[in-house]
């Protein structure tokens, strides 16, 4: 038998073990965002949203056409992944909610989601890029649609089966068909839900870099083209941190403050959607 | 309700809608509805398929021409069209490890503080910050490492390991200078540091699921919060944990651009991880673009494969002991 006081000590010890991890990683986490802020906040100047983006050793510029670049390609990602990400969901929480087709449908898409988003890149590069003609904002745009779908099919799917049965059954027994029910019940009871999947999706694509590098690449001059290469704020970032100049390392921390303060305004507003909807 | 979906279907009909019409019409709607979602729900299906298969045919090239050798060869020479995938690996593997050697213990440790520690009104405040660091772009963490943290461990850790474990036989190999800032070590460290919200909050969620009533009961009986954790919440919980390890352990294989600036580049296996090291994605990331059609790309592209391969394991595993915990919990 462990005397009581040496089972107090073990833990006392392996608590204060806890603690200390807690404190330790979250003053890592701090640290990261004081010098992201700092450094960041001291470049910050209208320039950066009106300039484009600078040539090796010339000073000033900003980061227009990337912001410009990285808005567009967004847009066109969620516009074509967003609704195909909604209907499959759909097919899962109605329509197959028992069959096999919606487990391997679930496992594959919970797959595609942590799928390294660098392979993605080589994908969009071999069926788009190769193929085509050259790097575009299109496959820039394709690559993050394909990172936007699995977010909002899980996302769907989880809303759609909140809803309550009873919804649909009291539906279904004034007649109304299946399509409408779903359209016009089970959609608006979990329309925050959904939209909440939406912005989750683009806190996601906003700071993917690895599938851009070699999908978009890049472009130093204010493209509105989307069939050329087009800047994006991720990859103007990585090129800019490995240049000796300093003018551009500026500007690169400035631009991951700028993403950072993005990905953070929407998951909270992601946040105060869903626990909107809690109370 | 009925009337206003008829007037969906049959909009700008003022006559009175004949009945028939309506229930094919809605027949119609109906079979297109569920072939429209039925098709989405393939297309992910297909997505996947599609990454496999052009993955598997970009890579052909190189793998038919270097056969089994690609893998256990390190030689990565683009002049001589020589590429053998074994450093690369290496090295996704050696930083994967020791991002996963600290952020598991200090992540646990988090969500032990999280859900058994910390006072109550301070609970939800963290918890959201860290869920909400979690989502920084990887990238953001891959220029802190590359302009604070590298030449910081330069200056100090790094140094410090070096005279440390100097005498240690094994130790002094795997620990032998000179401190270059960038290396295995560095990138490592950044996955840690990167993937260490993703454990925490997984494992807090995790540990949220264990019924209080089993808590309290092992309390009543007189167990320290240390006892409750070890011997109910722990192996309530342990396929749930595998599997956020198992995912956060995903995330850093695949990771790319917390790597890439740190890493050094160096297509070499060297025993000391204070040296540059490469990884898959590293690699991939630095050299397509400019790479060469033929046996160049494809042999990036087969890099690509294994990458996709390995994580590909990895995450299954983790999604079926996720499923496993949620089975017991229903």
């Amino acid at each position: 038998m462990v005397s009581y006081a040496a089972r107090k000590r073990k833990n006392s010890i392996t608590m204060g073990l806890c603690t200390a991890a807690a404190l330790f990683g979250i003053m890592w986490l701090l640290l990261i965002l004081v010098v992201l802020v700092w450094e960041g906040f001291s470049g910050l100047s209208l320039a950066v949203f009106t300039e484009i983006t600078p040539s090796m050793g010339s000073v000033g510029g900003g980061l227009l056409n990337a912001i410009i670049g990285s808005i567009m390609m967004t847009v066109v990602a969620v516009l074509v992944g967003a609704p195909l990400g909604v209907l499959a969901g759909t097919y899962m929480a109605e329509y197959g909610r028992y069959n096999k087709l919606t487990n391997v449908v679930r496992f594959i898409n919970d797959i595609l989601l942590s799928a390294p988003s660098i392979v993605i890149g080589l994908f969009i590069y071999e069926v788009l890029v190769a193929p085509f003609g050259g790097f575009s904002g299109w496959a820039g745009a394709a690559a993050l649609a394909v990172i936007v779908i699995p977010v909002v099919v899980r996302t769907t799917e989880d809303m759609l089966l909140l809803v309550p049965g009873q919804l649909r059954e009291a539906a279904t027994a004034l007649g109304l068909p299946r399509s409408i029910v779903i359209k016009q019940v089970a959609y608006k009871a979990a329309i925050t839900g959904i939209v909440t999947g939406v912005l989750l999706a683009v806190a996601r694509v906003s700071g993917e870099t690895a599938p851009l590098l070699f999908t978009a690449l890049s472009n130093n001059f204010l493209s509105l083209d989307m069939g050329q290469p087009i800047a994006s704020l991720p990859v103007v970032i990585y090129n800019f941190t490995k240049t000796p100049d300093e003018n551009m390392q500026q500007l690169a921390w400035t631009g991951a403050l700028l993403i950072t303060f993005t990905v953070l305004a929407m998951s909270i507003s992601a946040r105060a959607l869903s626990t909107r909807k809690k109370k | 309700m009925a009337d206003v979906a008829i007037k969906d279907i049959s909009r700008g009909n003022d006559a009175a809608v004949n009945r028939s019409q309506a229930l094919n019409k809605f027949r119609q709607n109906d079979t297109l509805f569920f072939h429209l979602t039925r098709s989405a729900a393939l297309l992910v299906l297909a997505l996947l398929f599609a990454i496999v298969l052009s993955l598997i045919y970009g890579a052909w090239p190189a793998l038919s021409h270097f056969g089994l050798n690609f893998f256990v060869s390190q030689t990565w020479d683009a002049n001589a069209e020589e590429f053998g995938a074994l450093a690369t690996i290496y090295g996704t593997l050696v930083t994967s490890l020791i991002a996963m050697l600290i952020a598991v213990p200090v992540g646990l440790g988090i969500a032990v503080f999280l859900t058994e520690l910390c006072p109550m009104r301070l609970r939800r405040p963290i918890g959201i910050a860290v869920e909400l660091l979690a989502g920084i772009p990887s990238i953001i963490y891959g220029i802190w490492g590359f302009f604070v943290f590298a030449p910081f461990l330069q200056q100090t850790l790094q140094p410090f390991l070096i005279t440390l474990f100097g005498p240690v036989p094994v130790l002094n190999a795997v620990f032998a200078g000179p401190p270059y800032g960038l290396g295995t070590l560095t990138a490592g460290l950044i996955l840690a540091i990167m993937v260490l919200p993703f454990i925490a909050s997984v494992s807090r969620d995790v540990f949220e699921t264990v019924p209080p009533v089993m808590k309290e009961a092992a309390y009543g009986i007189g167990c320290t919060t240390w006892e409750v954790v070890r011997n109910v919440v722990i192996p309530h919980t342990r396929a749930g944990l595998v599997g956020g390890v198992m995912l956060a352990l995903g995330r850093a294989l695949g990771e790319t651009m917390a790597v890439t600036f740190v890493i050094g580049n160096a297509k070499q296996i060297s025993a000391s991880i204070l040296q540059p090291g490469t990884t898959i994605s590293a690699t991939i990331a630095l050299e397509y673009a400019e790479a060469s059609e033929g046996l160049y790309r494809s042999s990036l592209v087969a890099l690509g494969l294994i990458l996709f391969i390995i994580s590909f394991i990895v995450l299954a595993v983790a999604r079926l002991m996720l499923a496993r915990l949620n089975k017991l919990g229903a």
